[in-house]
């Protein structure tokens, strides 16, 4: 069975001008001790889909059906004060800007302290302790002395080991990491993604990685969801997709990479933009932007298709016209 | 001041600091019993000297607070230097007054990183694109205005019937074409760009940095591009200067560079960025935090973190050095062969 089963999510944003859909028919599962990357576009809804796997929704944003179901619970229709047990102890999330999730006014210590003592009946001197080891473990210099530190007293890199750590401290089963690295350097970056992804081997926790960098997910995890829209477009293993994608719009995402072009020449790029959630289109939702588009990609929405160990949403990968796929190869 | 041939902009011996200690009130401070004044500075940027040459897109990069948003804004007047100069085409320009300086803003456009802030919110884009024109060009009259602003609309991609518009109603990758028009509109000779895509997705930064390609080409532009992202410095840079704490590290073409990077900050930083591939390549781990340039280190900028350093990198600042391929590198180890 896996550690977390998502069913058709799908989750509504009541506004003036009417109900929009950020996350349509959302349904992936989640091994123990794998790791999964999320990628898209601004607004293609993967940070929804963080926050509403542990319900996270605030108004005026709420499920509207399907299912989250980890060990036997379902997540999206869990009573608040169990959820809360759940949330932040067994599954825990770590957010893009580490000044935002730490309270500037509370030390780094009283802050994981107050982590502890929320979720476990433990002593103050035992949290302490844990604490301490937990930022032993995502080896910052002179732990003693950040219990005592204020987050403005500390660089991003370090802020950001600390959001780590207090995400590690109740020994999770999930981490969701949020653009986790994205506020930071390429070479802290570097530094804190082999921190995550030690960490997520040794203690085996299962890791969902949403972001838009692509070569990040191409290192650190195994399988990968492609989100377009509010809907997965394509979703296997990693490997798989990184080295033949099939749906035209993981292609696109891909080729527009700097790397992908010679340098001095053009890049390829994707025309036109994402729709507004408020105005998809009919039929795939990326059909306006398609180079590959067919008559039947503006009426009718795409199923899901095996393709190797990939399913993609895609029709001309249901049907394929040998001349298509042919230029795909450039 | 010396000129090289072919160089536009001439950066000379460039100092900027930045004093963090408030006003003189802030500053005085009690010690021992008695009254001093206290001072605090930020050095942003600690004798850098670079060529500008024409007609090339020269990249700097480096991490965040390295100084190269300080160069670019220096560069362009928005601040004043501490020391040094600045000369576009072999005239001084940073010691100008304003009005001395007005003919040169013209030749200079910038394009800022957000375009969410670099756009005026209650203007439309009509009145965004005419302000500079009618500016620069008192005499133009109404007709020739709309022409120009139909004309650098339609060269970024805008459909120029969309004039009326606000900011508001485009999407982050329309907008910033906005400000590349803008820039445009005035017809400059040389753009300083700073981070102008790092604010956009993916597919959305491919056909920016497309468009600012595309217009290098047609209107034979010089660009100072400000990045920290390695992976669009390859494909548009003609040369790479890597910035570090304030100084420059490495100046090389991008083919040099990226095929045979030699300071270790160089290596390092290329070796960080994620490509795709199927596992985690071996990369360079740096140890430690950026020191601030509150309190620079002695000698080497980079020794506190350099897996290479050694007693001199401790004590000596290093110099810029031209190799025998050009590279110019500021690296004790380079220069004693050992690296």
């Amino acid at each position: 069975m896996p550690l977390l089963e998502v069913n058709n999510l799908e989750v509504c944003f009541g506004l003036r001008s009417g109900a929009v859909k950020a996350l349509r028919d959302v349904s992936f599962t989640l091994q123990r001790g794998e790791r999964l990357g999320v990628v898209g576009e601004s607004g293609a809804g993967k940070s929804v889909l963080g926050f509403s796997i542990i319900n996270l929704l605030s108004r005026p944003g709420h499920i509207s059906s399907g299912s989250v179901h980890f060990e036997g619970k379902d997540l999206a229709s869990l009573a608040p004060e169990e959820l809360r047990s759940i949330r932040g102890n067994r599954i825990s999330m770590i957010f893009q800007d580490p000044m935002m999730t730490l309270n500037p006014v509370l030390t780094i210590g009283v802050q994981m302290v107050e982590c502890l003592l929320a979720h476990r009946r433990i002593s103050k001197a035992d949290a302490k302790r844990i604490a301490l080891k937990k930022l032993q473990q995502v080896q910052i210099p002179s732990p003693e002395k950040r219990l005592d530190q204020y987050p403005h007293e500390l660089s991003g890199g370090m802020r950001q080991r600390i959001v780590i750590a207090i995400g590690l401290l109740l020994d999770p089963d999930i981490i969701i990491a949020d653009e986790p690295t994205t506020a930071l350097d390429v070479t802290i970056q570097a530094e804190i993604m082999d921190l995550m992804l030690n960490l997520c081997e040794q203690n085996n926790v299962a890791l969902i990685l949403i972001t838009h960098d692509l070569g990040v997910v191409s290192q650190v995890t195994q399988r990968m969801l492609v989100m377009y829209a509010g809907r997965i477009i394509e979703q296997g293993p990693t490997k798989e997709i990184i080295n033949d994608a099939q749906h035209p719009y993981t292609q696109g995402l891909m080729n527009a990479l700097p790397q992908m072009a010679l340098p001095g020449q053009k890049l390829n790029q994707i025309k036109g933009t994402m729709p507004p959630l408020q105005r998809i289109p009919k039929g795939c939702s990326f059909n306006p932007r398609c180079e590959y588009v067919m008559d039947i990609c503006k009426q009718t929405l795409p199923s899901f298709t095996q393709s190797g160990n990939c399913q993609v949403a895609c029709h001309m990968v249901a049907e394929p016209m040998q001349d298509k796929m042919l230029i795909k190869e450039v | 001041m010396a000129e090289q041939a072919n160089s536009l902009v001439q950066i000379r011996d460039l100092y900027k600091r930045f004093s963090i200690s408030g006003d003189l009130l802030d500053q005085l401070q009690f010690k021992g019993g008695k009254l001093t004044r206290h001072r605090e500075y930020v050095h942003a940027i600690n004798g850098v000297s670079l060529d500008v040459m024409q007609g090339e897109a020269l990249c700097v990069v480096g991490e965040s607070g390295c100084g190269k948003s300080t160069v670019a804004r220096t560069v362009m007047g928005l601040l004043s230097p501490t020391a040094g100069q600045i000369a576009y085409r072999g005239e001084r320009i940073d010691n100008l007054s304003d009005k001395q300086m007005l003919p040169y803003r013209k030749k200079m456009q910038m394009i800022f990183q957000n375009p969410y802030a670099s756009l005026n919110p209650r203007m439309t884009i009509v009145e965004t694109l005419q302000e500079p024109i009618k500016f620069h060009n008192p005499s133009m009259t109404r007709g020739e205005i709309q022409d120009k602003i139909a004309e650098v609309m339609l060269s970024v991609g805008v459909d120029p019937s969309w004039g009326e518009r606000y900011s508001h109603e485009f999407s982050g990758g329309q907008r910033q074409r906005i400000s590349i028009a803008r820039a445009l509109a005035v017809n400059p000779e040389f753009i300083v760009a700073d981070e102008p895509i790092s604010a956009l997705d993916v597919s959305i930064q491919a056909q920016v940095l497309n468009l600012m390609m595309d217009a290098q080409e047609q209107r034979n532009l010089t660009y100072l591009f400000i990045t920290h992202d390695l992976s669009v410095v390859e494909h548009f840079g003609t040369r790479v200067a890597v910035m570090y704490l304030g100084s420059l590290c490495e100046l090389a073409s991008t083919k040099q560079l990226f095929s045979n990077p030699r300071h270790p900050y160089t290596q390092a930083l290329m070796s960080a960025i994620p490509r795709l591939e199927d596992d985690r390549p071996d990369y360079i781990k740096l140890t430690g935090e950026v020191p601030t340039p509150v309190n620079l280190p002695s000698g080497c900028v980079f020794h506190g973190r350099c897996p290479h350093a050694n007693e001199r990198c401790k004590q000596e600042i290093p110099v810029l050095t031209a190799l025998d391929d050009g590279t110019q590198v500021a690296c004790h180890g380079v220069e004693e062969d050992r690296l």
